[in-house]
């Protein structure tokens, strides 16, 4: 027995001080991002390793002087209002195609269904040519709707959904059926409302992956000033390579609001990750 | 379910339920028609094509492009890149996190700190993540270099730099394995531990007897969605990798060379070529993938 509390507290020890060092592994590269944003570009280049605090002053100000010159609001404003209306229209038009494929009974819903599969198995990068060539074609690079463009409809959302409305039991629609509801009632009434959780996910799931897409926002908005944080920082990196507090600073700013986001919704995030799955 | 052969008229109810079913997945079917189907054959077409100038007006020329392609060392090598990346990228990112997972499903104390800090790159945007390590590498000033008194060219080095990129997305990727295992390891039964706990199993043995067979849906799920993320690598790639960067052909991705071609160099018809062959290769994997499933995951 007492060998088995030994062995016990033994391996939790082991546990712990590997779970210790892979968190400052984890940690060191946003500690270091946030402690070079706050130096001057002289002491973020001293060689001592050391050196790890601004000695003269906090340089607060480089914050201040990278959200003027790159124009961090008009970023902030593309980012946002592009993962807004993604999400908007993702769960919109998920939301309705999962109803009526995970309810509904209709003439060609194999095939149709099999077209929203197919789409999943399919690697992204071979639809961005011919999408440019239309956003180019309908004159809206350089705006939010062409940010927008390619992720108005969402065949892993459509799938997320159409497995959410299937889990409802049944008796709820029959009741509502037998109440004189037509099917748009039931749907908006009753059924949409249950599939909050799965909603929620795909929301999240939408805004990270617009968040963090890189060559899309390149490509459509290149212009500065229409285009998104991801992509800003692309363009930064080619204007200030050598001034490391100012390309820290930058990074800091871009990386922020969907930290805060993340700790205050964590479990949102969490759970909808793990029940998303999915290919990101 | 199969209706019966003799069908009549549909009842009213049964139109009725047609006809708004398919005014809801109207938008969605219009959609992939428009953004994703339409999308993919006219890809098919212009890698058949040469592009004009100023990216206008494509005219046929046949297999000229795949010829060019499939005889420039260009592409294998970007090919061979982008498997290397995997290599390193789907392996430890999957062995780390399910070792991070299995011991935050241990129940510990601090448990969901930690966790906190795994996920936390996976809301960061690529981008930040790769100047950051770019940073870190860097080979005069970087942290690096300076802690472990080295002068090691990490990123511009090739053959240092594409084991760099690859550790950047271990680093990024480690805490979305970590999540998607744990919820995979909730699912199994606390019966199975503790009738081995009865019989004296000890954990070791307990993770490669119950956890291990029992997870391997799970693992499987993420090893194929992780080889096909890293074979589509290309924001940390051309984050890091600079136009000017010594070891660019060594480590630049298939999809960085797509990108090269068709929005740098406005080449569509060739970037098309390229994006084709990556396409064709990812399709070859899935099907390798699909078959070795049945032979490796346990369905109890």
């Amino acid at each position: 027995m007492q060998s088995a509390r030994a062995r016990n507290i033994a391996s939790k020890v082991i546990m712990y001080v590997i779970l210790v060092i892979m968190s400052f592994i984890m940690l060191v590269p946003f500690v270091w991002m946030i402690l070079t944003a706050l130096k001057t570009n002289q002491e973020a280049i001293s060689v001592d390793p050391f050196y790890i605090f601004p000695a003269h002053g906090w340089h607060w100000e480089n914050f201040a002087e990278v959200w003027k010159s790159y124009n961090f609001v008009l970023l902030y404003k593309n980012t946002l209002l592009m993962i807004l209306f993604r999400v908007i229209c993702a769960c919109l038009t998920a939301t309705m195609a999962g109803y009526a494929f995970g309810r509904l009974r209709f003439p060609g819903k194999n095939f149709l269904f099999a077209l929203v599969l197919v789409q999943m198995m399919i690697p992204a990068q071979i639809f961005i040519i011919p999408q440019y060539l239309m956003v180019s074609g309908l004159g809206i690079l350089n705006t939010v709707t062409g940010l927008v463009f390619p992720g108005i409809v969402t065949a892993f959302g459509t799938y997320l959904l159409k497995t959410g409305y299937e889990g409802l039991p049944k008796d709820l629609e029959e009741a509502a059926d037998i109440d004189g509801c037509n099917i748009g009632q039931r749907f908006l009434r009753i059924m949409m409302p249950l599939t909050r959780s799965s909603m929620v996910s795909l929301g999240i799931f939408t805004a990270l992956f617009a968040f963090k897409d890189l060559m899309w926002p390149m490509i459509v908005c290149t212009r500065a000033e229409t285009t998104t944080l991801s992509a800003g920082l692309a363009k930064m990196q080619g204007q200030f390579s050598s001034d490391y507090p100012t390309m820290m600073a930058a990074a800091v700013l871009a990386v922020v609001p969907m930290v805060v986001i993340y700790v205050i919704f964590q479990k949102q995030f969490v759970e909808g990750i793990a029940t998303s799955g999915g290919k990101l | 379910m199969k209706e019966k052969a003799p069908r009549k008229k549909r009842t009213a109810a049964q139109k009725r339920e047609a006809v708004w079913a398919w005014a809801f997945v109207a938008p969605t079917i219009i959609g992939l028609i428009v953004l994703n189907y339409y999308p993919a054959v006219n890809t098919v077409w212009q890698s058949f094509c040469k592009t004009g100038d100023f990216g206008r007006g494509n005219t046929f020329i046949g297999m000229t492009n795949y010829i060019s392609a499939f005889s420039n060392t260009e592409t294998w090598q970007s090919l061979w890149n982008t498997i290397k990346y995997a290599i390193i990228e789907v392996p430890f990112g999957v062995v780390i996190a399910l070792i991070l997972a299995v011991f935050l499903n241990k129940k510990l104390k601090g448990t969901s700190a930690f966790r906190t800090i795994f996920f936390l790159p996976m809301v960061c945007a690529p981008a930040a993540v790769a100047m950051v390590w770019k940073w870190l590498y860097n080979q005069q000033f970087g942290l690096l270099n300076n802690v472990f008194h080295t002068n090691v060219a990490w990123i511009s080095d090739p053959n240092i730099a594409w084991i760099s990129i690859g550790v950047i997305g271990v680093w990024s990727i480690i805490g979305y394995n970590m999540v998607l295992f744990i919820s995979g390891l909730q699912e199994i039964p606390g019966d199975y531990y503790e009738a081995a706990e009865i019989d004296g199993a000890t954990g070791i043995r307990q993770f490669f007897h119950i956890t291990v067979p029992l997870l391997s849906p799970t693992t499987f799920f993420i090893v194929q969605t992780r080889i096909i993320g890293a074979l589509t690598i290309f924001d940390l790639m051309f984050m890091v990798m600079d136009k000017t960067n010594v070891a660019l052909q060594k480590t630049q991705s298939i999809v960085y060379l797509f990108y090269t071609y068709a929005f740098t160099n406005g080449d569509k018809g060739y970037g098309a070529t390229i994006v084709v062959i990556l396409v064709i290769f990812i399709m070859l994997i899935t099907v390798i993938l699909q078959r070795a499933e049945k032979k490796m995951v346990y369905h109890a």
